[in-house]
């Protein structure tokens, strides 16, 4: 399958290459970039270096290759800055909610970024109504559903401001109603956004692009309704068409 | 969900003013030592870290398994927190768990929560990682042995120091108080050191690397061998003194003014339990002690032998 | 199961409920210093601070009795004093055959053991409302301000917030293995003690585990949000006329406590 060229700027990888200290490679040779503004779906086996990615992007994780996010080189120095701009959510939500209240989760963020007081609030309350959850700001995070939690999730990331959103698995273990609204949300977002999933159904939905990835490589970059439609490809590579 | 209480946690108003603040400003001086040593020496991991582990502590003491007659066995923790995470993350991890089971679920007390922690949290872990420290660059069946035996004592050295403190108060006698605790707590001990080395010898199987010695010897200074050490070195000789023999200790306790000599026991219900060969002295109470536990050291060896070889 | 019955905050608007939580943990704490400090069988002072406990229950809405239902859980604890009854010398008030010993209980024994089990129902009490009435995050937030080092209140923080989430993977386990524990009829189950022991401990060391590596998990997340090494947060409490003045009342009323407890 030919790989489509983007005039990507916001997100640049080029040649990112991972292995963990246990010598297990995750990344062989990653390379890609994402315009302003563009969604993308992030798909592949299990084991295919998804998440591994994904903690790259965040420096998280520090591996061998370029990464330049909103022009900025990813660097030690550079750091905080890009955290900023990058907003990444964990696929399980008890791990990205680690506060005892909605409130602290998503002024966390904005608290660590060193904004003053009345600017994380302002932060809170814009955050918890983009994913339209105001009215829990004062609930305790171990009364909310998964559907909630995941919501706030985002909001704990879209206090920070980030130019681009990086979604681990979003719609996992959601019944059809919270993962309808969570879809919803998402195509209403104005942010880039990379989302690593298996819900192909989604990916058809709500996302023009597709990366493929499989064995630490990207196997498939291009159009969604080209990469669905060729059923040998996806078979071969442990997915299925919707 | 029901929550269960412990039988270590001290309620209030069963400790006098005096022993309450007493235990709170030994515990205090222990904590801020464990706070600043926390604060220096660990990276900014582990505050999650801790705060997790405190979360499986809570968490792991709700894992009984049936013994005998309707009791259970289960973990009380202070010393399996000590040897996996070092000492002094194992005091503050603990301290956590007792905080909350005080604040939230009323089991044990706020003013006396100092003896609680003391009792609990920081002689636990003192003898847990110490004794277990000791053992290090010896085989594993060797290493798990003794950490069911620092696990054992551990709860002994809660219990006593608990009997201790309530007799102190006026809550009680202090030859039943200290056959009672002890005796109903060697039971729990059992269960706490078996569940100890059972978990841990999970972890050597699974993830050797989170008891890697290295990382074990750089957690406390060889101190706390000496501490662990001389903590159950007092609890085998006051055991046997105080359920046998607690003339002695009431006098030392009236004549540094703890106590009212009239509170002292006008009755034993107990007989005195010395080795016959000795005849009825001290040394005899000692060491007919010291055999005791030298016993239960043998049945834990053996214990943790035949647990590792079969897992 | 959902833990959400491990949760004693009961939400109300009351005048209580709206109390800085500081003056709360101070007000809880001095109640039970003060009944440490009564005399045994201060009987009007008793009543007073009982007294206390009922008006702060009508005042936070939450029914006369609340408390006093709740108030039983310290009680099996008083089997650790019982011993009083008979080991302080007094003038004898009836005594009884214990298999083979006599045991006499003498009035002054008596007075201390009801005395000490009075303290520690009052004490409880005073707790038993604290949480009932004040959230718990908002007390660990009081607890900061009142100097306990950040590093414990953190780690409270972290504990209340997964003591849910871990509570949870306990009971599946427990469950799992009750699922598997099938005896035949007839038979005694269970396996030998060492065994069931050894599965007990396999469940704690893969809670263990389970809970690294989370741990690692909820690093990751704290650090890509801004986390540095040093946790931030913010304390939106003051304290208004209102907690001022309950915290003057509540004063003067132990005052009046100790000085009836003492004539």
């Amino acid at each position: 399958m030919e790989v489509m060229e983007y005039n990507g700027d916001i997100v640049k990888v080029s040649d990112l290459h991972f292995a963990y200290p246990d010598e297990h490679v995750a990344l062989r040779g990653i390379s890609f970039n994402l315009c302003e503004g563009e969604k993308v779906a992030l798909v592949g086996p299990n084991g295919a270096g998804k998440s591994t990615l994904m903690l790259q992007l965040n420096g998280i994780l520090d591996g061998r290759g370029a990464i330049e996010i909103g022009g900025l080189h990813l660097t030690r120095d550079n750091l905080p800055v890009i955290r900023s701009m990058v907003g990444l959510v964990f696929q399980n939500p008890d791990d990205q909610l680690f506060s005892p209240t909605v409130f602290e989760d998503v002024a966390f963020g904005p608290l660590h970024m060193g904004l003053p007081e009345e600017e994380v609030y302002a932060r809170v309350d814009a955050a918890l109504e983009a994913v339209r959850m105001s009215a829990y700001r004062d609930r305790l995070s171990h009364h909310l559903s998964v559907g909630e939690k995941k919501r706030i999730a985002i909001a704990t990331v879209l206090s920070m401001h980030p130019k681009i959103l990086i979604l681990d698995e979003p719609s996992a273990g959601l019944d059809p109603r919270a993962r309808r609204t969570l879809i919803n949300l998402l195509r209403d977002l104005p942010i880039t956004m990379l989302i690593s999933t298996h819900d192909m159904r989604l990916v058809q939905e709500l996302f023009p692009r597709t990366i493929v990835m499989d064995g630490g490589r990207i196997v498939a970059d291009g159009l969604t309704k080209e990469i669905l439609e060729d059923e040998a490809f996806l078979k071969e590579h442990g997915l299925e068409k919707p | 969900m029901h929550y269960t209480p412990a039988p270590l946690h001290i309620p209030d108003g069963f400790l006098n003013l005096v022993v309450s603040i007493a235990c709170w400003v030994v515990t205090a001086i222990v904590l801020s030592a464990a706070v600043s040593r926390t604060n220096k020496s660990l990276g900014d991991r582990q505050i999650p870290l801790m705060g997790i582990m405190a979360a499986f502590i809570f968490a792991a003491q709700m894992i009984n398994f049936p013994v005998a007659g309707g009791t259970s066995g289960h973990l009380l923790g202070g010393a399996l927190a000590a040897i996996t995470l070092g000492p002094w993350a194992g005091m503050l991890v603990m301290t956590a768990v007792i905080a909350v089971q005080a604040l939230l679920f009323q089991d044990g007390g706020l003013l006396v929560m100092g003896a609680n922690i003391l009792n609990m949290g920081l002689l636990t872990a003192a003898i847990g990682y110490g004794l277990y420290r000791g053992a290090l660059g010896r085989s594993r069946g060797t290493r798990l042995a003794v950490a069911g035996a620092a696990a054992w004592l551990s709860v002994m050295a809660g219990a006593l120091a608990t009997a201790l403190q309530l007799w102190l108060s006026g809550t009680g006698n202090l030859q039943t108080l200290t056959l009672a605790m002890l005796g109903v707590h060697a039971l729990i001990g059992v269960g706490e050191a078996l569940i100890t080395i059972a978990a841990l010898a999970f972890i050597f199987q699974t993830r050797p690397d989170l008891l890697d010695e290295k990382s074990l010897f750089a957690r406390g200074g060889r101190g706390w061998v000496l501490a662990g050490a001389l903590i159950s070195l007092l609890v085998v000789v006051l055991s046997p003194f105080a359920s046998a023999d607690p003339d002695g200790l009431e006098r030392v306790a009236s004549d540094l003014g703890f106590i009212n000599r009239g509170q002292s026991a006008s009755y034993h219900i107990f007989p005195d339990y010395t080795l016959p060969i000795l005849g009825e002295t001290s040394l005899s109470t000692i060491m007919a002690g010291a055999t005791g536990v030298l016993v239960v050291l043998v049945v834990a060896i053996v214990a943790g032998r035949s647990l590792q070889k079969r897992s | 199961m959902h833990s959400d019955a491990f949760d004693r905050y009961h939400h109300k608007h009351s005048l209580i409920h709206q109390l800085d939580p500081r003056i709360k943990v101070l007000i809880t704490v001095a109640f039970i210093i003060s009944n440490a400090l009564l005399p045994d069988g201060a009987w009007v002072a008793f009543l007073l601070a009982w007294g206390f406990v009922l008006v702060a229950n009508v005042l936070s809405q939450l029914g006369i009795g609340y408390t006093f239902r709740r108030s039983f859980i310290a009680l099996p604890f008083a089997l650790a004093a019982i011993t009083v009854l008979f080991s302080i010398p007094g003038k004898p008030i009836g005594s009884f055959q214990f298999l083979m010993w006599d045991m006499t209980v003498t009035d002054a024994g008596l007075l201390r053991f009801v005395s000490i089990v009075i303290r520690s129902w009052l004490s409880v009490q005073m707790a038993i409302l604290l949480v009932a009435v004040t959230e718990f995050p908002k007390i660990v937030h009081a607890l900061t301000h009142l100097r306990v080092p950040a590093v414990i209140t953190m780690i409270i923080s972290f504990l209340y917030r997964y003591l849910f989430v871990l509570t949870d993977e306990v009971m599946r386990l427990l469950r799992a293995r009750q699922a598997r524990s099938a005896a035949s009829p007839g038979q005694r189950s269970g396996g030998s003690l060492g065994w069931r022991a050894r599965i007990a401990g396999h469940m704690a060391g893969q809670l263990f585990l389970r809970s690294y590596e989370r741990s690692d998990r909820i690093y990751n997340a704290m650090l890509a949000r801004g986390y540095k090494g040093e946790l931030m947060t913010i304390h939106p409490h003051h304290f208004e006329r209102r907690d001022w003045i309950i915290c003057v009342l509540c004063i003067v009323g132990m005052i009046i406590m100790q000085w009836t407890g003492r004539i």
